[in-house]
């Protein structure tokens, strides 16, 4: 009597073979895709109608100079060649110096990211404490009162532009209510007490004991952080309520049902860790976008984070900075993406088994 | 005939849809003591419904009434869902068809039967591990130490099925439905699993639905046979005395059943009259 | 030929189409009935029809405002009988802006649409047709593309072309596109294996033809449905970018640009952000209803 249809052992060594491939994969496409994002930057920055020969030896100068100068810019040489030399600069952390503040493009996007990692982290913890039950009450109610409001919440969160809810917000909660702090990470006056060790502020106020910040901090980050949280959270809430109805309408469920289980422990208990690889992507995902979604909220809310460094370079044209905070957002976004993609497909699970 | 299992009278289900209201059991009647009742159909006769009418596990669309339907004395009608939850896996339990879907495809072999004696039984971690063991040896599972920690896709057909026994039966139910047991497997596993549900049957004195489309399997292993069609039951007898059935479907279903000994051109087929259905 | 008469309907909905033509009809009026009978996506359609409506007959419905006109005596003026939605920061009248708004939305709808549809149908079609090293390499340019970060990519175009409608269309246009390519490609797989294309294979069409003619149209059903659901996106990104002033560039009224002027004054003239941007939201919130609605027309068993 055969109990197994294939042995350990050829398991074991298919599921080796196939990681490795999924991991080589993985690393291609990232590499791949970088290549193709600063192929990106590296030709928008030759794009740009300004003249980067005129801009160092102004326009009064001799054609000479202007030729000489061409030439040290290695402008003369095919542009493979000045791709190469540009992308060996960026892997050796040199994206320019920023004309608005006249330091390396690199220190400064350190400078404002943990601001921008501050909002979104907060943000999607805040969306998928929301979204997650929100989606699972829908499926479990599918077709009732509580998956239409759930349905609808999710619409509005994909058709309202984000920037127009935050102005809307800080209208409402700041302007009539005064529940919140208005515009800023904090109030005039409360700036440079913290030191500055993270970068995020509610961590480093409270490592220096300082309560009041870490209040005025809170009341000035929960208003953006909700608004970008309801999109977080429409996003999460619609794909978990489709993946549990997926999961709902299986055969383990009933049968769990039939052991004994309550109906809302079939659902938790049984249907829910089903769902709990593909929604670990999904988050990942929704993060990633939250990074996109945070340029346009840093401006309504005068939020000092990359996406107010980007804007504001592009006002001053401010080429350099404009393209390493691309180069940045574009990485981390890319990076997130392609990583959630390959852990979906080590997790799927089709791809499981002899 | 020994004490009186299920007793039920006029049973209907019916499903709203788009298409206006289907009617999938139609005026069911049947009772049920410690004995092997068949319940034979084809697709869409109603049986499997009848199954999970009986569990309470269909969907709350579903519309059920009926004169009488009763379990060991409990009013299964007006059942609230703590009352079905005290009698589910306890006292009444279901085998379903496909162990590649019933089975929870991220739990192990052993929290999945362990959980039955946990809900059921008061189990601590130990115990459930200790009755899940012998219920896998129960099902003559070769190895259970090393199948109570598989998963489900690491199991073959008849072994996923064996376990699917193994989890509804732990908890020593009175009353088994086993809806398709053996459809989904090969023909070579079948008679062994059919064999290992007959022993255990037997030996716990639990009364059986075995619901199939399988004449000939049901008429070997039960007592009695229901055949249903279009939702009505069309004939009760024992299994013993199947070859005098009265009802034209049930000599058809029957005739069409292919036999070595006879040698045949064509295989019969069933001719189905409207005036069934009425 | 019988003397049956039959209704248009009856025509329509025949079972057994006698035209390529009539089969087309036939399909164009089940697709819009199952619409109508639902509810969300018959509302999706009628904003959609609005939208179009309302850019093209604006001039009628401005009340004889015009939308650039600017009366600084009566800035940020609140919304009355002379002015419905009232004045912004320039004294001009945010009705009829708005009105004229939609011009620009449909504008760039209409651009991005005729941009990356075409596009996303040739790659997809080519690779999943061709296979081989073409698809290979089609689907990795693909994916590169399907990985970037749309709104900060158009920035950047934008920072270095500067601002406009058609390079904010470019740079949408840019990262939407692989989604079409994907669909094309699943779609072009399944179908290059079944008999007709081989019949027509056998019959001495060359590939263009037989992509152009044969693989598209039925492509097209898929695409479509896609298309509806992203412009609620695409709209949203449009308007982020006119937000940050990269879009239709003054005078010319621009929904996202008009909550961005609305913006210093929030807090007391809050009607010339808020108005815009619920233009904005309603018109998403339309194109969403109406794609919802075509994709269970195509494909009812997708949630």
């Amino acid at each position: 009597m055969v109990d197994l249809r294939v042995d350990d052992q050829t398991v074991r060594e298919n599921s080796i073979g196939r990681a490795a491939k999924r991991v080589t994969s993985f690393i291609a496409s990232l590499v791949l895709t970088f290549l193709g994002l600063t192929a990106i930057t590296f030709l928008i920055s030759r794009l740009t109608k300004i003249d980067p020969v005129l801009a160092i030896v102004g326009d009064k100068a001799s054609q000479a100079v202007y030729d000489k100068t061409y030439a040290v810019l290695g402008l003369d040489k095919p542009l493979i060649i000045q791709y190469g030399a540009y992308l060996k600069k960026l892997l050796s952390g040199d994206f320019g110096v920023s004309v608005l503040t006249s330091q390396p493009v690199l220190s400064d996007l350190i400078h404002v990211f943990p601001a921008t990692f501050e909002l979104a982290t907060v943000a999607t913890i805040i969306g998928v404490l929301i979204g997650v039950p929100a989606g699972v009450l829908a499926a479990a109610r599918n077709g009732r009162w509580q998956d239409h409001v759930v349905r609808v919440l999710c619409l509005f969160g994909y058709s309202i532009p984000v920037f127009w809810l935050g102005l809307v917000g800080l209208f409402v909660f700041y302007g009539k209510l005064g529940w919140v702090s208005g515009t800023g990470r904090l109030d005039i006056g409360y700036d440079d007490i913290v030191t500055t060790r993270t970068g995020i502020l509610l961590i480093d106020a409270a490592i220096d004991g300082e309560w009041e910040i870490f209040r005025n901090a809170f009341s000035h980050l929960i208003l953006p952080a909700g608004i970008l949280a309801y999109f977080s959270l429409a996003y999460v809430a619609r794909m978990t309520r489709s993946f549990m109805i997926d999961q709902l309408g299986q055969e383990y469920v009933i049968a769990a049902r039939i052991k004994g289980r309550s109906f809302w422990g079939a659902v938790w208990v049984h249907a829910f860790p089903n769902v709990m690889v593909p929604l670990i992507t999904v988050i990942g995902l929704s993060y990633a976008s939250l990074l996109e979604g945070a340029v346009l909220t840093e401006t309504v809310f005068a939020w000092p984070g990359l996406g107010q460094y980007i804007t504001r370079a592009l006002f001053n044209s401010d080429m350099n900075a404009v393209l390493g905070g691309t180069i940045l957002v574009g990485t981390v976004f890319i990076g997130i993406n392609l990583f959630c993609d390959f852990l979906y497909k080590v997790f799927d699970p089709r791809l499981r088994g002899p | 005939m020994s004490d009186s299992l299920l007793e039920v009278q006029n049973l209907n289900v019916s499903f709203p849809g788009r298409g206006g209201i289907t009617h999938a059991v139609r005026n069911a009647s049947f009772e049920l003591g410690r004995e092997r009742l068949g319940i034979v159909g084809e697709s869409g006769s109603g049986k499997s419904t009848m199954g999970r009418a009986l569990l309470g596990l269909l969907p709350q669309t579903a519309i059920i009434n009926a004169q009488k339907m009763n379990f060991s004395g409990v009013d299964l009608l007006n059942c609230t869902e703590a009352g079905w939850q005290s009698l589910r896996g306890r006292r009444m339990s279901m085998v379903m068809q496909d162990p590649k879907y019933s089975l929870n495809p991220v739990m192990t072999v052993g929290h999945q039967i362990g959980e039955t004696c946990k809900l059921q039984l008061g189990s601590n971690a130990a115990d459930a591990k200790r009755r899940s063991l012998a219920m896998l040896e129960a099902v003559k599972i070769r190895n259970p130490d090393r199948v109570f920690d598989l998963y489900p896709h690491q199991l073959s057909g008849g072994m996923g099925q064996r376990v699917m026994i193994a989890m509804m039966l732990v908890a020593e139910p009175d009353l088994l439905i086993a809806d398709e047991p053996t459809s989904a497997l090969d023909v070579t596993v079948q008679n062994e699993v059919l064999r290992i549900l007959d022993d255990l049957v037997r030996d716990r004195g639990m009364g059986l639905i075995f619901i199939s489309h399988n004449l000939t399997v049901v008429s070997s292993f039960c007592d009695r046979i229901l055949v249903m069609y279009g939702g009505k039951i069309m004939e009760e007898c024992k299994a013993s005395e199947l070859h005098n059935a009265k009802h034209p479907y049930t000599r058809a279903l029957i005739a069409a059943a292919p036999s070595l000994d006879q040698l045949r051109a064509e295989l019969a087929t069933v001719k189905r009259d409207p005036e069934w259905l009425k | 030929m019988s003397d049956v008469s039959i209704s248009l309907k009856q025509w329509l909905l025949s079972d057994a189409p006698a035209s390529p033509r009539q089969a087309f009809l036939g399909n164009v009026f089940r697709a819009t009935r199952t619409v109508v009978k639902n509810p969300s996506a018959l509302a999706g359609l009628v904003i959609v029809l609005l939208l179009i409506v309302i850019a093209i007959v604006a001039p009628f419905l401005d009340r004889g405002i015009s939308p650039i006109a600017q009366d600084l005596s009566n800035r940020l003026h609140v919304p009355d009988a002379a002015h419905w939605f009232g004045t912004d920061e320039l004294g001009r009248d945010i009705y009829s802006r708005t009105l004229y708004g939609a011009r620009v939305t449909l504008t760039i709808v209409a651009l991005v649409s005729v941009v990356v549809a075409p596009i996303g149908l040739a790659v997809g079609t080519m690779a999943g047709y061709l296979g081989g090293w073409v698809d290979a390499l089609l689907m990795r340019i693909t994916d590169i593309f399907l990985a970037f970060p749309r709104l900060v990519l158009a920035l950047a175009f934008a920072a270095a072309l500067g601002p406009g409608i058609e390079n904010a269309v470019i740079a949408i246009s840019l990262t939407a596109w692989p989604a079409y390519a994907r669909i094309a490609r699943a779609e072009t797989v399944t179908i290059a294996r079944s008999d007709f294309i081989s019949a027509v294979i056998m019959q001495g069409a060359s590939t263009t033809r037989i992509l152009i003619k044969h693989v598209v149209p039925l492509c097209l059903s898929s695409v479509i449905v896609r298309l509806t659901l992203d412009m609620a996106g695409i709209i949203l990104t449009a308007a982020g970018l006119g937000f940050l002033g990269l879009g239709a560039q003054p005078p010319t009224p621009e929904w996202g640009a008009m909550v961005s002027a609305g913006r210093e004054v929030i807090l007391d003239q809050w009607w010339v952000a808020t108005i815009p941007g619920i233009a904005i939201f309603i018109v998403s919130l339309g194109f969403n209803l109406l794609g919802d609605g075509l994709r269970d027309v195509f494909d009812p068993k997708s949630v």
